[in-house]
């Protein structure tokens, strides 16, 4: 393997992560505030459609987000209105909303454009395109630095950018701000957080509306930047190994980005290599690969490489003492 | 979580309520693709319940769903929110699969102890480490059971295409199982007794499920076992200080509700395709979910919301035919609207009617 193939491995990464980074965050906002969040799926999914859909239709890219949002903020408040407002059980809420988008996106997609739940393949203009950074391919052939400005820092679209972005900025609002100090508090200990006089509700709807808009971005990243339209189904799994990612990370976000760059790059190599020959274990099959990250996060759950300890008052519905 | 209210109103208005609220908005939806909500449920109905043809596919994904919304309930009794019936209903059906490939059966009440003890053990053996973990190492078992249902895909997925595969096929399933292990059809044990109906995928697996589902009221209801299961579930504290054993009681509760998981093999594997192909669980460990959530965990309840799970999914298929706008994904939306309402939201219900009677009683 050389340079080239190891940066653009190293960029296949970056691009397939990326998906997983943005649901990792929205679900690290709402779990950080107390609220169990499994569906990150459904709203991922429901937000690709929308995107899809609304990029094809208007043929802009951003109506498409908008539009994409818009879509994943509906679910996050369906979600929001069972487990705080009406106590509900926050996982079989999340269960709930994976299917509900599951069958809705199927059932409209094939209702609007009759292509079996297929959107309209996108034109360029109703997409997110990469953006080739200046210079990129005048300096690739500097040594090193070139190949890496032009496979890994330059050429992916401006989402990929966002999401990366939203890695430091998740920091600063989580451990820099007052709203940060009182969402860790209230997915720890709500009473302390209701006894100081601070909206318990207000606290956990914020989260989950946030999570709505990360994962909405997600979706359209995958209908509207990763791929030009939405297919049935198109998250295969996503929202699970952001999940995944999620207990990985012990609900940080800079580790955060580490493991959903670690799982980008072992689907990365699962779709280049399809059967990977490790010295003195034979053939490993790509199955395999496909598994490793949901095998890890049990790993991880079982405590053997250090314990996962998800907030204290995650998954239980606050009431308030009468 | 209200004790006040009477034993009807628990069991049987609020469910209900539940399920007029699901039903009326995915009537809405129905509305929105520009369809009328009456006819496709006349439709449905008559898909699913119209014909001994209908009747008998109705009835055969409902068997289904018996064994899958047990497995769910067994495991909900104890305080356990298993979402892996999915995986564990793979592995069910390769037990099976395993077993009656194993050897020429000359019989199929020969084959059929083998199997149930095939697919019961790798049943179990899939839901014995979320199980184990959970109880020792307090990984939460939801989240463990969603991995291990991708686990268990991966490795379905790798042992049809590489090991199990016919050489030569493309097709991604085992060899057809010896005749002699074909359960026997409904139309043929209806025939015994002189019964004329048509032929489909019903089979005796039926008969077993509603035996499954009396075995699991006798555990929970009547063993020593099922009376710490529901204690442990009720709370956990108090449970422990009475000296049940909390890792006895989540690794039994999960073996027994991965095993029941497993249970679904004999009807589709065994009973109907005669073979293991791909996925062939497709989605109906999650119906498990919403059937054990509307039979409120209650064996009679699992059996009655099996057969209107069966009804949408026979009926939905129908209806999909003679209404090309609403496909068969209807069934999943309806799915969803009955988790949501029926667990999720069930306070949206509950709490107005507690209040009615409240006042009334105060009144």
């Amino acid at each position: 393997m050389d340079l080239e193939a190891i940066l653009q491995l190293a960029g296949a990464s970056l691009r397939l992560g990326t998906p997983l980074l943005l649901a990792c965050l929205a679900g690290l906002f709402s779990e950080r505030a107390g609220i169990f969040d499994i569906g990150l799926e459904g709203k991922m999914l429901a937000a690709a459609f929308a995107a899809g859909a609304f990029a094809a239709v208007t043929g802009s890219a951003w109506v498409g987000l908008l539009a994409g949002i818009a879509a994943s903020v509906v679910l996050a408040l369906v979600h929001g209105l069972a487990s705080i407002t009406l106590k509900g059980n926050q996982l079989i809420s999340g269960v709930a909303i994976n299917f509900l988008a599951s069958g809705l996106t199927a059932l409209i997609g094939q209702n609007w454009f009759g292509m079996g739940g297929q959107t309209p393949q996108l034109r360029p203009g109703a997409r997110f395109l990469d953006l080739a950074w200046p210079l990129a391919d005048a300096l690739a052939a500097v040594p090193v630095a070139g190949p890496i400005y032009r496979h890994v820092i330059s050429g992916h679209n401006i989402l990929v950018y966002a999401a990366l972005a939203a890695v430091p900025l998740t920091w600063w609002v989580l451990y820099r701000t007052r709203f940060g100090l009182r969402l860790r508090a209230v997915g720890e200990n709500p009473a302390a957080v209701d006894t100081a006089g601070v909206s318990v509700v207000r606290l956990r709807y914020g989260a989950v509306v946030i999570a709505g808009v990360l994962c909405g971005i997600a979706g359209a990243y995958l209908s509207t930047a990763m791929a030009a339209g939405f297919n049935r189904e198109m998250t295969a799994g996503k929202g699970f190994i952001a999940l995944a990612a999620l207990i990985f990370a012990k609900w940080r976000p800079w580790p955060a980005l580490g493991a959903c760059l670690l799982f980008g790059l072992l689907e990365a190599v699962g779709i280049r290599y399809q059967a990977i020959t490790l010295p003195g274990l034979g053939v490993v099959p790509v199955q395999f690969m496909q598994a490793l990250p949901y095998i890890l996060t049990v790993v991880i759950l079982a405590g053997f490489v250090g314990k996962a300890i998800p907030p204290k008052a995650g998954g239980r519905p606050y009431a308030k003492e009468r | 979580m209200n004790p006040a209210l009477p034993r009807w109103v628990d069991l049987a208005l609020i469910p209900l309520l539940n399920l007029a609220l699901a039903f009326f908005v995915a009537g809405l939806v129905v509305l929105v693709i520009g369809e009328n909500p009456i006819e496709a449920m006349r439709l449905l109905l008559v898909g699913s319940l119209g014909s001994s043809y209908g009747i008998g596919y109705t009835l055969y994904y409902a068997t289904t769903f018996v064994f899958t919304g047990l497995s769910v309930a067994i495991a909900y009794h104890a305080g356990l929110f298993n979402i892996g019936s999915e995986g564990q209903a793979q592995l069910g059906g390769l037990g099976v699969a395993l077993v009656c490939l194993a050897v020429p059966w000359p019989a199929w009440w020969i084959a059929l102890p083998v199997a149930i003890l095939g697919a019961g053990i790798l049943g179990a053996a899939w839901a014995f480490v979320p199980g184990y973990l959970q109880a020792k190492r307090g990984s939460h078992v939801v989240i463990t059971t969603i991995m291990f249902n991708f686990i268990a895909s991966a490795l379905l997925v790798y042992l049809l295409v590489n090991v199990l595969k016919v050489p030569g096929s493309m097709a991604p399933e085992t060899a057809g199982f010896p005749p002699g292990t074909f359960l026997p059809t409904m139309q043929e044990i209806l025939a015994l007794v002189g019964l004329k109906v048509s032929k489909t995928p019903l089979n005796l697996s039926a008969l077993l499920a509603l035996l499954a589902a009396f075995l699991t009221w006798v555990l929970i209801w009547r063993t020593r076992l099922g009376y710490e299961m529901r204690a442990f579930g009720h709370s956990e504290p108090a449970a422990v200080y009475a000296g049940i054993d909390p890792v006895r009681i989540t690794v039994t509760a999960m073996l027994l509700s991965g095993a029941m998981a497993g249970m679904m093999g004999l009807n589709v594997v065994m009973g109907f395709q005669h073979r293991l192909v791909l996925d062939y669980v497709a989605g109906a460990g999650f119906v498990g979910i919403a059937v054990a959530l509307m039979g409120r965990s209650h064996p009679a309840g699992v059996v009655l919301a099996a057969i209107l799970f069966g009804i949408l999914y026979q009926g939905g298929a129908e209806l999909a035919f003679d209404m090309p706008a609403i496909s068969r994904d209807m069934i999943v939306v309806i799915q969803a609207l009955v988790i949501l309402f029926t667990g999720a939201l069930e306070n949206l219900v509950r709490l107005p009617v507690a209040w009615l009677f409240r006042r009334r009683r105060t009144a």
